[in-house]
């Protein structure tokens, strides 16, 4: 066979299988990545009974987008979970869950996704650390969304100064997107 | 060629990391943790077994001139598969592991196997053959990734055994050059004892 041919067949091959895979595989990950999302907002404010990610608002921001989603227990609103991100971690993107009551205060904020280094960055995720910890209940109209090596409130995380920079940044975009929404 | 030999080889006498020195990088990267290193190594035999066996099944239809590219092709194939199912069905281990999937491709241990061994040989002695290398990657990393946890944030398989921080250089990169360096070491006096 010539080589022409033999690339072509084994290309060919290779494309038809992961085009089958990946039609295969859609559903679940696209099924994976909503749970996902869902359970976050579960965590961020709980206690609703609609679906909060059919109520959703998107904002253009510093390059992407910010989604908001409203999360309601009947007629009430009990709060809003911002979908936010930063590109300032130490390995690149983090995207945050905030949870905000009506009032404007934090609920809680939970990590969807980063890639911050094992041991010592993801110390920002939940129950990893009390890092998370120091955010719930504070208005970031009166919470000095910093670390306090840059003269803010926020306690950072032994040795991952970056991130914990990169985390509030997020938070900050979350609570931008909240006043620009109203 | 005798397979239980064929298979063992893997294990210590080539041991992919520890003697061969193959696939520095994701061993180095990945291995902050037990866990981590354990699926890494499983995924990495997933794809070493799939791309020997295809690579054997095929080794005489496909010209010398164009075989490199045909390996790659084969190999990037199947990590591409690894990464859509690990993405659709355990989404937490993807998430611990999603970067360094695509580096499976440049794992100079696959292309290595394919070449080396799995174009020359049966069918079936490359299936046994990926196998035995693969576990060995498997067993390097886990082990790797067990002493760095260990070291670095006190804990065992995701178990705390210490409360708070360790000695966090161990998972940061130069911690993972200073543990292979000592297992390394320890592998060196165990073989010179028994040789």
């Amino acid at each position: 066979m010539s080589m022409v041919a033999t690339l072509f067949v084994v290309t060919l091959v290779a494309a038809g299988l992961l085009g089958s895979v990946y039609a295969l595989t859609k559903e679940p990950i696209r099924l994976a990545e909503l749970k996902k999302k869902n359970e976050a907002i579960q965590v961020v404010v709980p206690g609703f009974d609609n679906e909060p990610s059919t109520e959703v608002k998107r904002l253009f921001m510093d390059g992407d987008s910010i989604f908001l989603y409203t999360a309601r227990l009947g007629e009430d609103v009990l709060g809003t979970a911002v979908e936010t991100f930063t590109n300032e971690g130490f390995s690149g993107e983090i995207k945050l869950m905030v949870g905000f009551n009506p009032e404007g205060s934090i609920i809680d904020i939970a990590v969807i996704k980063h890639a911050e280094t094992p041991g010592l960055g993801d110390k920002m995720e939940k129950g990893k650390s009390e890092f998370s910890v120091q955010f719930m209940g504070k208005d970031p109209d009166n919470f000095n969304l910093a670390v306090k090596k840059d003269r803010g409130d926020v306690d950072a995380i032994t040795a991952s100064t970056i991130t914990s920079r990169a985390y509030c940044d997020a938070v900050k975009r979350a609570h931008r997107a909240m006043s620009e929404a109203q | 060629m005798n397979q239980w030999k064929n298979f063992s080889k893997g294990l210590i006498k080539e041991n992919a990391v520890f003697v061969l020195f193959l696939g520095l990088c994701p061993t180095l990267a990945v291995t902050t943790s037990a866990i981590n290193g354990l699926a890494m190594g499983l995924a990495t035999t997933f794809v070493l077994v799939m791309s020997n066996l295809v690579v054997s099944l095929i080794k005489n239809l496909i010209p010398d001139k164009v075989r490199i590219p045909s390996f790659i092709v084969i190999i990037a194939s199947f990590v591409t598969v690894v990464e859509l199912v690990m993405k659709g069905y355990v989404p937490a281990l993807f998430d611990a592991l999603g970067l360094f999937i695509p580096l499976i491709v440049v794992n100079c241990l696959v292309l290595g196997r394919a070449e080396a061994f799995a174009s020359k040989n049966t069918i079936w002695s490359s299936i046994v053959d990926g196998t035995g290398m693969g576990l060995g990657f498997t067993m390097a990393l886990t082990v790797l990734g067990a002493v760095r946890e260990l070291l670095g944030s006190g804990a065992f398989f995701g178990m705390k055994l210490i409360s708070g921080d360790a000695l966090l250089l161990f998972i940061l990169p130069p911690g993972a050059f200073l543990a292979l360096g000592y297992l390394l070491v320890l592998v060196n006096m165990l073989k010179e004892k028994t040789a």
